[in-house]
């Protein structure tokens, strides 16, 4: 018997960047009893901003041309050690039996510490209702009868065009996820603050090296370069 | 880390109030100088009440959704913060108990209340302490050196309080200079000790964040937001080096050396000596929320916390 352990498993290796994910995220969640809506803050002004439970970030690694864009969508990890839940003051953070943290809507009273003691920035502040709002692995459409089995998956693992995201227990080893975590080596974030997060991430495999200009012909021989020279030298 | 000015008035001016009632009743437990008197008792203790109840108050304004406020003393076994409301609640109580005892003499109780009064002031100080001392993410807060500088600043500028009440009746105000001196020399240690660790130190690079052996290079291309977000506005104020080194000038010099000389050369300047620190203390509360790298700035692109 092992503890359960809902997470995700992120592929950096196939993820585009294209943010369908944060956007799917943002239309299941918006409207979700859980903890909608999430708050938009001058949607259409100067200014744009408001609440996601998912954000992608862009880098590059490596110098030019050896380099390599990596985009990284970021959620809650649902941390085994979740010192967000600890901290919390009032009892509106918790840990479920299947591993989910949630925040309870009616209880919090905005004080950010969570958000504080969260070392990956998983959990927003939304200023309409003084709450604190984070990803809940769509705990209500995991387990939610009216819809067809295959569509009771988080809604940012459905919307993924590339297949980069995967949902599941990932404390059954014999689970896909954890499966697919083995055979890739999937990391956890910031290992050494021993937060134990249970999302894995599968690193970019590596891509053959570009060749350089300068060693795509192969070097002149000494006869060669005194061919060469010669030429250089002679009129005909 | 943004400081929110309701955060530094209420560390710096509950901190003040409850070291205020601690050596108060200390000093009343111990006949400090030959005794204080009712009234001087009374103006300490009194004043120390209104700077931990406007600190307090302070705090409230921080909160998003105060009505749910109430709920903090829910989680007392696993969070700091429910454990200082806890505290600070008994603490109050108590401190109107032994106030009263004070003010309507002989009363029995009122040595027990001062030694209640003392425990629970230490203790609501410590529990303030490590709500930002126990946050693993930052890495500047999350040392012993935390509530050790909180205790010794919340009881030197409180000293300088007390000097000022005591120099202002038959007392002789020996002891509680000596008190304030020494606290003071002790705060200067700490507070050396942990800007030292909090410069040479070093956390989580960018490279753990994201996974990527030590060795690899990386940078950000795109937030992947158009304009701030909770997280920007919340954790990525930087703060330019040498505005923080302007501003530990400030600090140093108000909070240690204009004290030091006042007491030395101008007397009857305890008042004087105890606002200047209390103004040091604001500039340094704010520099520990400001100088503060959350790992967060990692994935905005911050290679090193």
């Amino acid at each position: 018997m092992t503890t359960k352990k809902l997470g995700l498993v992120i592929d950096l290796d196939t993820c585009v960047g294209c943010h369908a994910c944060a956007v799917a995220c943002k239309e299941w969640n918006g409207a979700s009893a859980l903890s909608g809506p999430l708050s938009d803050y001058e949607p259409y002004g100067k200014e744009p901003s408001g609440v996601w439970f998912n954000r992608i970030r862009h880098y590059e690694t490596g110098t030019y041309p050896q380099n390599k864009t990596i985009n990284v969508p970021m959620s809650c990890m649902h941390c085994e050690d979740a010192d967000c839940v600890t901290v919390c003051p009032t009892g509106a953070s918790y840990k479920r039996e299947d591993g989910i943290v949630l925040v309870d809507q009616d209880k919090c009273m905005g004080c950010n510490l969570c958000a504080w003691a969260c070392p990956y920035g998983a959990r927003e502040l939304d200023e309409s209702s003084g709450t604190m709002k984070k990803c809940t692995l769509c705990a209500d459409r995991i387990e939610n009868e009216l819809l067809p089995p295959e569509d009771r998956q988080p809604a940012c693992v459905l919307a993924c065009p590339t297949h980069a995201r995967h949902f599941g227990d990932l404390g059954d080893p014999e689970s896909g996820v954890s499966k697919l975590v083995a055979e890739r080596e999937g990391f956890g974030m910031l290992p050494e603050l021993g937060y134990k997060p249970v999302n894995r991430y599968l690193s970019p495999r590596s891509a053959p090296q570009v060749p350089l200009a300068r060693s795509a012909a192969p070097a002149p021989s000494l006869s060669e370069r005194i061919a060469g020279w010669v030429n250089k030298l002679v009129e005909r | 880390m943004k400081p929110a000015l309701s955060i530094v008035f209420f560390t710096v001016s509950s901190g003040a109030g409850l070291g205020l009632l601690a050596l108060v009743a200390l000093a009343d437990l111990l006949h400090l100088g030959g005794g204080l008197s009712r009234q001087q008792l009374l103006t300490g203790a009194i004043l120390g009440f209104v700077l931990v109840a406007a600190g307090l108050l302070a705090s409230t304004m921080h909160l998003a959704n105060p009505k749910n406020a109430w709920r903090s003393f829910a989680r007392f076994r696993t969070s700091w913060l429910s454990r200082e409301a806890v505290f600070a609640v008994l603490f109050m109580g108590s401190s109107i108990g032994y106030i009263a005892s004070v003010a309507w003499q002989p009363n029995p109780a009122r040595g027990i209340l001062a030694v209640v009064v003392v425990l629970l002031a230490w203790i609501v100080l410590y529990c303030t302490a490590m709500i930002y001392a126990s946050l693993k993410p930052i890495r500047q807060w999350h040392t012993r050196l935390t509530p050790l500088c909180y205790l010794l600043f919340g009881h030197y500028s409180a000293s300088l309080l007390l000097l000022w009440i005591a120099s202002r009746g038959e007392t002789n105000p020996g002891p509680f200079a000596a008190i304030a001196l020494v606290l003071m020399s002790a705060s200067a240690v700490a507070k050396g000790a942990w800007m030292d660790r909090s410069e040479t130190g070093e956390g989580p690079r960018i490279q753990s964040a994201l996974g990527l052996p030590s060795i690899a290079q990386v940078k950000l291309l795109d937030a992947g937001h158009t304009h701030g977000t909770f997280l920007t506005h919340e954790f990525a104020f930087q703060l330019a080096r040498n505005h923080a080194k302007r501003l530990a000038d400030v600090f140093w010099i108000a909070a240690f050396v204009v004290p030091a000389v006042a007491l030395a050369f101008v007397p009857g300047a305890a008042l004087g000596a105890a606002l200047a620190c209390l103004a040091g203390l604001l500039a340094e509360r704010w520099l520990f929320f400001a100088g503060a790298q959350h790992t967060v700035n990692l994935y905005h692109g911050v290679q090193r916390t």
